[in-house]
């Protein structure tokens, strides 16, 4: 077996690339939410001066990235690699965002799983000593997702209990073979779960078998517990979802009850807000991570963290053929001191 | 008097059969919208909803199923006037100001304003 | 849309999942929709009256001079954005009357104007009220043919 191997299905960093710095920008809604201290720059308006909720999006992302190299007064040419990706059709608001800045590009979809996707492939690019720097990005909008998924923004439908609202935001890291830390030292990719659930509007259900899968096995191959870690964040499960991850947790013989959350859950105060079962869209866990939780390591109040962020692989299309979603979850594991 | 209260209670009636229809179910606005449509067409064919129609007023005709009304009763009396002919002619013929209006106000409103973000 | 083939596992999961999902306020919703629904009923009621009153229509005209201008008030609600806010208390009350039949054409138009004026508002337009204009009429042909033949 390769020697980063271990166990089925997880990577082990031998030299653990760092996440040298992190920006995230988001919109109005996001900056009433209860994390809005966290982010670098709240919107007061989600067309962001452009035309369309689209060119917003990619306007969103353009600038975290910025922001993220910035922070370490670098500039745009010291990236290696540019690592990202929406839920917009053909990654529309990445691709134009990549367009613009001119970084080597690798395009990834994994719908709202794809931060930790894009931090796990930029960790083994500098790892495998491929890049010295590389930009893990996602971005997502509400209104872009909304007319592309579900209905017109103006009509007067209900929107279901277990349906989320799509984060309007864009988050940005720099993984870089540095000395300061946060570090990325464990990397569980995900397998495709499908437990047969049809209904787009209850997606935590959906995803929650991946996530458990992913998690579990994360376990399994590190022969960690659930205890090994200050916190296991999920992606956008939302509050049914979560719960249900944890069960099926109980049900590998993993106790994750107490550090067990979701990105979803945290950036919207769902009573005040109405946002029903929390935040969800790949932004989500972008800006959850790079805003709040890359502080909480920084600041050494967080010491271990896994995130796992989850998607939903439908498609407009699938939806409407009645097909049922097939979901993913990837896990990342980051800790704010070098343990060798 | 009279006539607005039969009309609140029965168009409310009608559209708390919709509510069920799409809390109870796995429906979407469009299909009851769909639904209701042809079952005005339906009911009013089984002479169930002229009765309605009769005692609701603008509470039976309002809701979507007097659209369908509409178009059934249009289409029978097209047969009765031009025969065969009229069927096609007569549904469509009764409600054309109702749908001419939905085409010409929805496109007026649509170059008018722009799409916002929900609250 | 067929059923494909489910594993016992799949099936137990839907279960559980059907078991714990939250379930609507029926109760809530249905007094919300019963009220918005019986008010824009009402306020139909009203300017059916009016003109009936005042313009001397006959009973048919003036159903369809309401129609026109109930079509209107939810078209212009849409526009101003204050539909959906409605919508969202409502749901049915304010879905199937007829102003809800204007909020599912205008809508998709608004909001698909980027996308140019031919495919973007013209054609996005009856993503919602196209549906419901083919089954009412077809419907209603069938409808006329079997008169036809029974009369």
């Amino acid at each position: 077996m390769a020697i980063k191997r271990m166990g089925s299905q997880t990577v082990k960093l031998l030299n653990p690339p760092a996440i040298i710095s992190a920006s995230s920008i988001v919109g109005p809604k996001e900056g009433q939410g209860p994390l809005a201290s966290y982010f670098d720059k709240i919107l007061q308006d989600d067309m962001f001066g452009e035309d369309s909720w689209e060119k917003a999006e990619s306007k969103m992302m353009k600038e975290a990235v910025r922001g993220a190299v910035d922070k370490v007064d670098l500039k745009i040419p010291d990236i290696n690699y540019l690592l990202g990706g929406d839920l917009l059709n053909q990654l529309m608001s990445t691709s134009f965002a990549a367009r613009d800045l001119q970084i080597p590009f690798y395009g990834l979809y994994g719908a709202c799983s794809t931060m930790a996707e894009a931090l796990g492939l930029a960790a083994m690019l500098v790892d495998g000593g491929f890049a010295d720097r590389c930009i893990a990005t996602t971005s997502s909008h509400f209104s872009s997702a909304e007319r592309q998924f579900r209905f017109p923004l103006e009509l007067g439908n209900q929107r279901a209990l277990t349906s989320q609202w799509t984060v309007t935001g864009s988050g940005a890291a720099l993984v870089a073979n540095n000395n300061e830390g946060p570090y990325i030292t464990h990397i569980t990719t995900g397998k495709v779960i499908d437990y047969g659930i049809v209904d787009a509007n209850n997606m935590g259900a959906a995803m929650a078998p991946a996530a458990a899968d992913t998690i579990g096995r994360h376990f399994d191959d590190t022969s960690q517990l659930p205890e090994d870690y200050d916190l296991i964040i999920t992606g956008d499960l939302g509050r049914y979802g979560r719960d249900i991850a944890s069960d099926l947790l109980k049900t590998k013989g993993y106790e994750v009850v107490k550090n067990f959350t979701d990105c979803g859950i945290e950036i919207f105060d769902w009573k005040k807000q109405d946002t029903h079962a929390g935040g969800s869209g790949c932004g989500c866990s972008a800006v959850v991570f790079c805003g709040y939780l890359f502080k909480q390591l920084r600041e050494m109040k967080l010491n271990k963290i896994l995130l796992v962020s989850t998607g939903a692989l439908f498609s407009p299309t699938s939806a409407q053929q009645g097909e049922s979603i097939p979901c993913i979850a990837h896990a990342v594991t980051i800790e704010s001191k070098k343990m060798n | 008097m009279g006539s607005y209260i039969s009309a609140f209670i029965v168009g409310g009636i009608i559209c708390v059969i919709g509510q069920l229809l799409m809390d109870g179910t796995k429906l979407t606005p469009a299909h009851v919208l769909v639904l209701f449509v042809t079952s005005g067409v339906i009911l009013t064919a089984l002479g169930i909803y002229e009765p309605v129609v009769k005692i609701g007023g603008a509470g039976a005709t309002i809701p979507l199923p007097g659209f369908g009304y509409s178009l059934a009763k249009g289409a029978i009396e097209g047969v009765k006037k031009d025969g065969l002919l009229g069927a096609f002619i007569g549904g469509v013929q009764a409600t054309s100001g109702g749908i001419t209006a939905a085409v010409v106000f929805g496109y007026l409103m649509a170059i008018l304003f722009n799409a916002k973000t929900k609250p | 849309m067929q059923k494909k083939k489910q594993t016992v596992q799949n099936k137990k999961y839907q279960q559980y999942v059907e078991k714990n999902s939250p379930k609507p306020d029926y109760f809530r919703n249905c007094i919300w929709a019963f009220l918005v629904g019986g008010l824009i009923s009402t306020i139909g009621q009203f300017i059916h009256n009016q003109i009936e009153k005042r313009m001397g229509l006959s009973h048919l005209d003036a159903t369809n001079a309401t129609i026109l201008v109930m079509i209107f008030i939810g078209a212009l609600l849409t526009g101003i954005g204050v539909y959906d806010v409605i919508g969202k208390k409502a749901g049915a009350g304010s879905i199937v009357p007829i102003t809800g039949f204007a909020n599912s054409i205008v809508s998709p138009a608004m909001e698909f104007k980027r996308e140019g004026f031919i495919f973007g508002v013209a054609s996005k337009m009856f993503i919602l009220a196209g549906p419901v204009l083919v089954y009412g009429i077809t419907s209603s042909v069938i409808v006329g043919v079997i008169y036809y033949f029974i009369k």
